[in-house]
Parts: structure tokens; C-alpha cells; sequence
């Protein structure tokens, strides 16, 4: 699950963790009132106001400004409230901003000069433990410095047995070329990050910029926080923070139906159950000369319900020219399967797409017959390859 | 024979009297696995399925001796359940579970760590070696005897291999889910390795998908080491960087872990490759023709 910057930093600031001031606004007159309150508090002479979106980038797409005014602040949330954002981690459509967050000034004029470095933790799945990654290169895509100069980033894997030690802290600091009290605040602020990691069940944790100011402290500039699926049962007050504004409308509707989905941007509309099984059905659109319109794992029980509400969810998109059913009855028979196709299918009525449903498994013939003795435009296949045919047949 | 399970596996289910663990535990007894007692905390002490029911995994070792345990309890308690099975003594763990907490996998993963136990899964099908032992929730009848291992990170996609590879006239020897989550017991190359080792296992079909590296690690150990014929096919060609698919470890998350990435490595390892997964029997079959061709002419 995504949650934004400012619940990010929430969650860091119970840890300890030393991140800018701010307050959230979701009008341009509420960003007034918590600027002037958050000058009050800080001192801060400009306002940096920003996006809150699920998706990074925002600052080059101009989600991102900076107000030096109270009349400047209005102006500029007004601007980025209910802008819709495209940024390269958005797709075409964008991502609707409903919400600004109001921070102050952490780039202040003193004695050094602001420094911006990456921080993150997240999980090693090669290794199978946590890694902390670090640069001094901040502030930027992290992706491009790790494919261009892979040797500017530091790597500090935490032994699963003991967890991260406060060398391997001390270890990091040096290299990002830390000294001083900025050194033993960064130790600090790492023991931080690393507790906030572990207490919300993250699967990564990014502060990127980290920043060390020009009074030699440690500060979260921006923070993204994912956090495991799995453990949102015990994450309670996480979870609560889930905001489905920021998520597709139609993966909303596919998981209040129990349904895996994911939209894609093809022609060949599938249904299928297990998410392996999934994926390989889309590969075989894509040789068969079509395009998926989607990922859809109806899981284990694929049953009257769960069918007809994958083909209502496949049928809103319009790009949708045919649509493949394929399905492997292991334990669930496949004519209990077919029934509920045909079920599902006259419940809907007007369906304008050719459908191939393919069942293998157990009952698999009896599952034909009964997909062909239903007098419905559906067409029946047991080998797979005899639907990747049907499916060329379809989309040609 | 076969790998990890057989005739002689006397096999516990924890969450025994849970109702997964009851529907698929009658399946296994019908199947013909030796299924010798389960365990559920605070029923000890009563049958179920006509066998004894234990209070821990301990007793279930002491008592009736089990070797190998199949796991069904729900994902807030399964990793207590993977350490409890480890601590116990049992070799062979399968842990059927899906949606473990990642924090709770990394823990028991290294809780098991130099212990002498294998931990198949989480999140997968299980493991079924034809006409001895189906230890997992795969429709038995799919999975007829033969000489072709496979391995598989994925549940309904393996059936329909084993399914190809049976009406390609050819058989199982032993078939290994190995789970679709980011940190599991037993990886690809492990899972391989079991399998060249095994005599009666004579060709591999790997099953891997987009995520981790798993599949490259397997691939590079078989150029190495491999003496049987492999063939291999990745699911998500498709499927679009950043998404989850599915699987909570199917994410491409690098330029490495795609599946044309994945497909080209394993070509240079001298993997047979399929494109599609409609061809896996048939290719396992023209495969293991070359190669006896090359063994006897």
C-alpha cells in the first residue's frame, strides 16, 4: 500500500525522526491559514508547497512551488489543488491532486552550504534481508545514478540476526562524507528511519532529499513509505490511511469483488484463475497478434459471482475487442465453471464481444459441451493452443 | 522415488481441523498420501479424519513419528507455525499459506537457517510426487508418473505443464511448487539441483515470472552443473514495470528482472526457452528426443 509524504513523515516524527515542519490544506484558504500558523511556529520565511499524490516526480510536472508570499500561497495552491498531475510515474492519464501539503523552509542561508543525499531502506530479495542504500547524490533520480555511476551509491545490508548495527551507521555517515555533530545527528536519524521501517511493516522507505542543513542537521525533506499488504491486518492505524482518490477506480472496484486486476492498454480482455496462469494467458494474446487489456486473477473459486463480476469489470473498457476465459479446474470443476460462465453471461444480457472459454481439468469435455449447448456467442476450447487459434481468429 | 515426498513421508497437517486444512487433507488421504495426524493448538488429543490430532508439532514427531508437514494455518500465525515445524525436527516443510507477512518470512527463514530442514513455499501449490505422495492442494489426476521434474513458481500454471507434459506422452516425477512471494524456503536453483540429482527424474521444465533473480541464479548454476535437459518458460512478457502481478513477488522492479531479461539469460545458459505456454509439452518432448538421440545414435 502507498500512503503520502505527509502521512510519511507523521510516522517518522513518532520515531524520532527529525523531518521539515508542515501542515496538510485542501483548499487554497486553508494553505493560508496553516502557512501563517506554520510561520508562527518555525520562523520560516517562504512556503513550499506541495502535491500530495501516490506517485514521485511531481516537482519537474509542477506539483511542486514555492510561495514567498501569504497571497503568493493562495495563488499557488489554488493552482496545484485539483490539477491533475502527469508525471513519468503516472502513465497518460495523470493523477488528480486533492490535497497540498504547506512546509517550511529547510534551504536556509548559514554557514555551510545545504547538502541533498539519498537514504533508503528497503528489502533484498536476492540476499533476503534489509539494505540500506545511500548517496551523496540527492535530490535526483536515483534510478539513473544507479545505472550510470552504480559506484556512487552505498550499500550496507543489516544481518538478520541482530538487525542494523551502529557501525554500519557510523560506516554510512563517513561515506557520504559526514563529520561532526551532522555525523551523530545522521547515526541518529538512520535509527530512526530503521525503526519506523520495521514498526510500520515497510517494504521500502525512501527519504530522498535527506538533507543536511546549513546548521548541520539531518532533516527529512521528502519521504515515501510502501508499506506490505500482508501486514495491514496488524497496521491498523496505516491502513486507515489508505486513500483510494489515488488509486485506479476500476483496481478499487476489482478488490471490493475479491479480484486481482490491473489495467493494461490492449484489445484482448482475459479472465483467468492463478496469477502465474495470468500472466502466461497475456503472453499468449500477445503472440496470438492481440494486445491484453488487462491482468485478472479470479483466484481459486472462480464461481458465478466472481465470473460475472470480472466480465462487468473487463467490459468497461472500451478498447476491449475479445475476450479469453481461461481456466484450469483442479479442485473447482470446470462444469460448475461453465455454468457459471453461462450464468453469468445471460445475467449481463448484452454482450458485444466474442468470448473464448477455454476450461481444462477436471470435466473439462462436459465443461465444452456445456459452453456449446448454451446457444450463447461463446466459443469453447480445452488445449490451449486451440484458444491462442481462437483468440487470432477474433482479433484478425 | 521422486524428491522431497514419497510412499514412505509421514505427513502432518498444521491446521489440521481448520477447514482448508480438512478439505485438503481428505484429498490427500484419498490420493493415497500418508497422512499420520495434524496439529491444532488446544485439540490435542482428538481424531480427526480417523487420525490423532496434536496440541504441537513435538508431540506429533514423538508420537507418530511424521517427517514432513504440510501447512494450512492462516497468515497471521503461519510463520510460528513454519519455526515451530523447524524446531521439532520435521524435514520436509510445505507451507501452502498465502499472504505472510514479508517481516514474519525474513524472521522464521532465518530461524530454520542450519537447521536439517527443507521449507518449500510459502504462497504455492506443494509438492507431489505421481502414485507416492501429493503433499498440496494440485489436482492429483493431473500428474500422471513419468521421468520430467517441475519446478514452478506458480499453482494453476504448473497443472497445465504437467497437464502438456502427460498428453505429450510423458509423465511426472516429482512436481515443486515453489511459491510465488519474495522471500521463500526453496529457489529455483535449489529446486533444480534436487532434481539433477534425482535417477529417475530425466528432463526439468522450470517455470519461473517477472520479479527477483531467481531464474538467472538457477539458469548460470545449470550451464555449470546441469546434466539433464531443461526447458523453461517465464510468465509477464506482458506485463507492465512497477505492477504487481498477482504474486506479491511478481514486480519488475530493474532492467534485470524482466521477462525478456530472464528469457535471454536462460537461452545463453542452454535453456530451451518457450515463447508461449502453450508449448511446454510438446517442447519437453522434441527436447528429450535430441538428447536421447545424441545419448544412443
Amino acid at each position: 500500500m502507498n500512503i503520502h509524504e505527509y502521512q510519511a513523515k507523521e510516522l517518522l516524527k513518532k520515531h524520532g525522526v527529525k523531518c521539515g515542519a508542515g501542515y496538510v490544506a485542501e483548499t487554497p484558504e486553508q494553505a493560508v491559514e496553516v502557512a501563517k500558523k506554520l510561520q508562527e511556529e518555525t520562523g520560516t520565511k517562504l512556503w513550499v508547497i506541495k502535491a500530495q499524490v501516490h506517485a514521485g516526480g511531481r516537482g519537474k510536472a509542477g506539483g511542486v512551488k514555492i510561495a514567498k508570499t501569504l497571497d503568493e500561497v493562495r495563488e499557488k495552491a489554488g493552482q496545484i489543488i485539483g490539477m491533475t498531475l502527469i508525471t513519468p510515474q503516472t502513465g497518460k492519464e495523470g493523477i488528480k491532486v486533492n490535497k497540498v501539503l504547506v512546509a517550511n523552509d529547510l534551504y536556509y542561508e548559514g554557514e555551510h552550504k545545504p547538502k541533498e543525499y539519498y537514504l533508503a531502506i528497503l528489502l533484498d530479495r536476492s540476499k533476503q534481508c534489509n539494505v540500506i542504500m545511500a548517496s551523496a547524490e540527492g535530490g535526483v533520480d536515483i534510478e539513473e545514478v544507479a545505472h550510470k555511476t552504480p559506484e556512487k551509491i552505498i550499500k550496507e545490508w543489516v544481518d538478520n540476526r541482530v538487525g542494523l548495527q551502529p557501525f554500519q551507521a557510523r560506516k554510512i555517515g563517513y561515506a557520504l562524507g559526514l563529520e561532526g555533530t551532522a555525523h551523530n545527528d545522521f547515526v541518529k536519524f538512520l535509527f530512526g528511519l530503521y525503526k519506523t521501517y520495521l514498526n510500520t511493516d515497510a517494504t521500502l522507505l525512501e527519504v530522498n532529499p535527506m538533507l543536511r542543513t546549513s546548521d548541520n542537521q539531518i532533516v527529512a525533506v521528502d519521504c515515501k513509505i510502501n508499506i506490505d499488504d500482508n501486514a495491514l491486518f496488524r497496521q491498523k492505524e496505516i491502513a486507515a490511511m489508505r486513500d483510494i482518490t489515488q488509486e485506479d477506480p476500476m483496481d478499487v472496484e476489482a478488490s471490493e469483488n475479491g479480484l486481482n486486476y490491473v489495467k493494461l492498454n490492449g484489445n484482448v480482455g482475459c479472465m483467468v484463475n492463478g496469477a502465474g496462469l495470468a500472466m502466461a494467458t497475456m503472453d499468449m494474446i500477445k503472440l496470438s497478434g492481440g494486445e491484453p487489456a488487462n491482468f485478472l486473477d479470479v483466484g481459486g473459486g472462480a464461481n458465478a459471482q466472481t465470473v460475472e463480476a470480472g466480465f462487468r469489470l473487463i467490459l468497461k473498457d472500451p478498447n476491449v475487442k475479445a475476450i479469453l476465459v481461461n481456466v484450469f479446474g483442479g479442485i473447482v470443476r470446470c462444469d460448475r465453471v461453465a455454468n457459471g460462465i453461462v450464468e453469468a453471461y445471460k445475467k449481463i444480457g448484452d454482450i458485444r464481444v466474442p468470448i473464448i472459454v477455454r476450461l481444462q481439468g477436471t470435466n473439462a469435455e462436459e465443461a465444452a459441451k456445456i459452453i456449446d449447448n448454451s446457444g450463447l456467442k461463446v466459443q469453447s476450447a480445452i488445449l490451449l493452443k486451440d484458444a491462442a487459434e481462437k483468440v487470432k481468429a477474433a482479433v484478425s | 522415488m521422486g524428491v522431497l515426498v514419497n510412499k514412505n513421508s509421514r505427513v502432518i497437517v498444521q491446521g489440521f481441523t481448520g477447514s482448508e486444512g480438512t478439505f485438503h487433507a481428505t484429498q490427500m488421504i484419498e490420493y493415497g498420501t500418508n497422512v499420520v495426524g495434524g496439529v491444532t493448538p488446544g485439540k490435542g488429543g482428538q481424531t480427526h479424519l480417523d487420525r490423532p490430532v496434536f496440541n504441537t508439532v513435538a508431540e506429533a514427531v514423538a508420537k507418530v513419528k511424521a517427517n514432513v508437514s504440510i501447512i494450512f494455518v492462516p497468515p497471521a500465525f503461519a510463520a510460528d507455525a513454519i519455526m515451530e515445524a523447524g524446531d521439532a525436527g520435521i524435514e520436509v516443510i510445505i507451507a501452502i499459506t498465502e499472504g505472510i507477512p514479508v517481516k514474519d518470512m525474513v524472521i522464521a527463514k532465518e530461524y530454520i537457517k542450519g537447521k536439517n530442514v527443507r521449507l518449500i513455499g510459502p504462497n504455492c501449490p506443494g509438492v507431489i510426487t505421481p502414485g507416492e505422495a501429493k503433499v498440496g492442494i494440485m489436482p492429483g489426476f493431473v500428474f500422471q508418473k513419468g521421468s520430467i521434474g517441475i519446478v514452478s513458481k506458480s499453482g494453476t500454471l504448473t497443472y497445465e505443464a504437467a497437464d502438456q507434459i502427460v498428453k505429450a506422452g510423458l509423465g511426472i516425477s516429482t512436481a515443486i511448487g515453489i511459491g510465488g512471494d519474495p522471500i521463500i524456503g526453496t529457489t529455483i536453483k535449489e529446486a533444480i539441483e534436487l532434481l539433477m540429482q534425482d535417477p529417475e527424474t530425466e528432463g526439468i521444465v522450470m517455470i519461473g515470472e517477472i520479479g527477483g533473480n531467481m531464474e538467472a541464479e538457477a539458469a548460470r548454476w545449470i550451464k555449470e552443473y546441469g546434466t539433464k535437459p531443461v526447458v523453461g518458460f517465464i510468465a509477464g512478457q506482458t506485463a507492465p514495470p512497477g505492477r504487481r502481478m498477482g504474486h506479491a513477488g511478481a514486480i519488475i522492479g530493474g532492467t534485470e528482472d524482466t521477462a525478456a531479461a530472464k528469457m535471454r539469460i536462460m537461452k545463453e545458459c542452454g535453456i530451451t526457452v518457450v515463447e508461449s505456454p502453450a508449448f511446454i509439452g510438446e517442447t519437453m518432448a522434441q527436447t528429450l528426443r535430441q538428447t536421447n538421440k545424441i545419448k544412443y545414435f
